[in-house]
């Protein structure tokens, strides 16, 4: 929330409109109003680390939980004090994370135009915003002779490696569960 | 406190299921509005215990549940309207929801770091079951050991949470779950000692607590969940 959409907002909640009402409603009003703040503030909150996951997360909580009770007015100014300060952080992030991607993509079009202007430039799809673990890298086609010839080419890798490495060659005899030939 | 008088639980002559409205302080329901406990007693008459194996009929639901529940699903949760309705509760009553997970999200949270819904016994997993299918948290009580009607309100001055020896003290102003004469369980959290149900109670009384955002079928169908569920022959 911008500074200028929250006194739009504290402006237009009956705070100040309670003045006339008496004290006690005033205050009441403006407890409303500050938790409807909250609730906007956690929904964009929400939305911005589910956008941005696994870039972006949550981070660590700074309010200081005390068990679920009723929050006094001082109490409720500070919890939306401090979501609009991790709301404004995590809005930065994600811009420049935004930013990030799209010069990896502009990036990835200029290799895809002119390879050999980009020799053994690796560019993970983490970085464009995609999942998985491959790489966009620009490799001599046909090995020695590429490079010598300048043939450049953009190839994706494959996807991740195995967790638990690459496959034994076990041979039928060593197989595990299988008997022994007589 | 003026409470309001819960209107009785009603079974249709459709066998429509209505739970019992809980009461809610004034002062509660003035700065939380929407806020709602519903309440249902069920019948265990499920053979075995309830902290037991679950039947196949169940763990075959979780089996189903955590396949349906991935990574991407984790993350998403708190976007979904019920989740949500709870993560934005939780901030409004002081708790940060990325600290105390709301009750959906520790169960995806859970099931992603176990790699799926594992059995907790009968009534464990008849609860997680209805939090799973609604987004609702339902908890259930010893019937036996509930006087009068549940709401919720603030606890008070060095009240003590439960009525056995163990119970601990309460700091003032924790909002709870309390009956006609003391607190049973803190909001969104644990039970009184000596309340929960044990390996062999047989009547229980489940409560499930709406907040605003929530529809209130949402509710009543978590809790007709775990009736029906129990209920089983």
């Amino acid at each position: 929330m911008s500074p200028s959409e929250q006194l739009t907002i504290d402006r237009g909640a009956p705070v100040l409109a309670g003045v006339a009402v008496g004290a006690e409603t005033g205050e009441q009003a403006a407890r409303r109003s500050l938790r409807a703040q909250v609730a906007r503030l956690e929904r964009e909150l929400s939305a911005i680390v589910a956008d941005g996951f696994p870039y972006i997360r949550a981070g660590a909580p700074t309010w200081a939980s005390t068990g679920p009770s009723l929050l006094d007015l001082e109490r409720l100014e500070q919890l939306r004090d401090q979501l609009a300060g991790r709301v404004q952080e995590l809005r930065r992030r994600a811009q420049e994370r935004s930013e990030h991607e799209l010069r990896a993509q502009e990036l990835l079009e200029r290799m895809k135009l002119e390879p050999g202007r980009y020799k053994f430039v690796r560019l993970p799809v983490t970085d464009l915003g995609q999942r998985g673990c491959g790489v966009w890298e620009v490799r001599p086609r046909f090995g020695l002779i590429g490079m010598l010839a300048g043939w450049w080419e953009l190839k994706l890798s494959s996807g991740c490696p195995l967790a638990t490495g690459s496959r034994p060659s076990a041979t039928p005899a060593t197989r595990p569960g299988r008997p022994l030939a007589p | 406190m003026s409470r309001t008088p819960p209107a009785p639980e009603a079974s249709g002559p459709a066998g429509a299921f209505r739970p019992a409205p809980g009461w809610c302080a004034p002062e509660v329901a003035q700065e939380l509005p929407g806020l709602r406990l519903l309440a249902a007693e069920a019948q265990v008459r499920r053979g075995g215990s309830l902290t037991g194996d679950s039947p196949p009929d169940i763990r075959e639901r979780l089996r189903e549940l955590s396949n349906r529940m991935r990574g991407a699903t984790a993350v998403a949760v708190r976007r979904q309207p019920v989740p949500a309705a709870y993560r934005v509760f939780f901030r409004h009553i002081g708790l940060d929801p990325d600290a105390v997970r709301t009750p959906m999200e520790a169960a995806v949270l859970e099931r992603m770091l176990r790699g799926g819904f594992l059995s907790g016994g009968l009534l464990a997993d008849v609860l997680l079951v209805a939090l799973l299918d609604t987004g609702v948290p339902v908890w259930a009580l010893d019937a036996e050991s509930v006087e009068g009607s549940l709401g919720i309100r603030p606890s008070g001055e060095r009240e003590r949470l439960g009525r056995s020896r163990e119970a601990p003290e309460l700091p003032g102003g924790r909002l709870v779950v309390a009956d006609g004469s003391a607190p049973l369980a803190v909001l969104f959290g644990g039970l009184a000692p000596g309340h929960e149900p044990v390996a062999n109670t047989r009547r229980l009384t489940l409560f499930a607590v709406q907040v605003a955002g929530v529809p209130e079928l949402y509710a009543e169908e978590a809790l007709w969940n775990c009736r029906a569920a129990l209920e089983l022959p």
